[in-house]
């Protein structure tokens, strides 16, 4: 059973007031995933603290970093259900999990994060290993 | 920002491999444990051997990416219970 939208607002802010993009729909999801060309980041947001309390703020630490993915989105398990199963369609066989983050380049799944590699972690270990995948897999920016 | 757990073991939330001294192994989110045992939410688990796989390859396996669940709660009791892992940690 989903959470009080007015619980789980927070934590939808904390991404989205970063740059990232909610997809609250499976069209969304699509429109998203269409996109083939590029990086794309698509992070599966969680109401646990246990891990998502871990996951966001290595995110947020992650997109301050020089290399950026060219699409930042995320879904909400739990909440936005439908968005959520299309989703994780897009990353084949991995169990689902949540908090986890996907990264794709070029539409093909390059990187995955799931929730027991964030568990127990702090957010800087977290934003460091997405900023090494951001150094394998984007572009570094022009200057 | 975190939620609402306290009072559960320092293993909460966590996902665990719990081997027993039989031939399973189990993977799953800790919700609590005590001297009674353990209870894991969505939980799967592999019979050494099944699908050619040892436990120990299972595991490894399920490092890497996790577990697809076959039960969504399960209860190991102590006396059953070989030794507990963080599976993030292997």
């Amino acid at each position: 059973m989903p959470y009080s939208p007015l619980l789980v607002k927070p934590m939808r802010e904390e991404l989205s007031s970063a740059g990232v993009k909610e997809l609250l729909t499976p069209e969304d999801v699509d429109a998203f995933m269409n996109e083939k060309s590029g990086t794309a980041l698509l992070i599966f947001n969680s109401v646990c603290g246990c891990a998502a309390g871990m996951a966001r703020p290595g995110v947020r630490l992650a997109l301050q970093h020089d290399r950026q993915p060219d699409r930042i989105a995320s879904v909400f398990a739990g909440q936005d259900l439908e968005a959520t199963a299309k989703a994780r369609a897009y990353i084949g066989d991995i169990p689902p999990s949540s908090p986890s983050i996907a990264f794709f380049k070029d539409g093909e799944l390059v990187y995955f994060v799931p929730r027991h590699r964030i568990e127990g972690r702090d957010a800087y270990a977290v934003a460091e290993d997405l900023k090494a995948a951001f150094n394998e897999h984007c572009e570094v920016p022009a200057s | 920002m975190g939620t609402f757990h306290q009072g559960k073991s320092e293993l909460h939330g966590i996902t665990v491999v719990v081997d027993t001294t039989g031939p399973e192994v189990f993977v799953g989110r800790c919700d609590d444990m005590d001297d009674r045992g353990i209870l894991l939410n969505d939980v799967d688990v592999h019979q050494d051997g099944e699908g050619g796989r040892s436990k120990e390859e299972y595991v490894r396996r399920a490092a890497m990416l996790g577990v697809w669940k076959k039960h969504d709660r399960l209860f190991i009791p102590s006396d059953r219970i070989a030794s507990v892992r963080r599976l993030g940690e292997i």
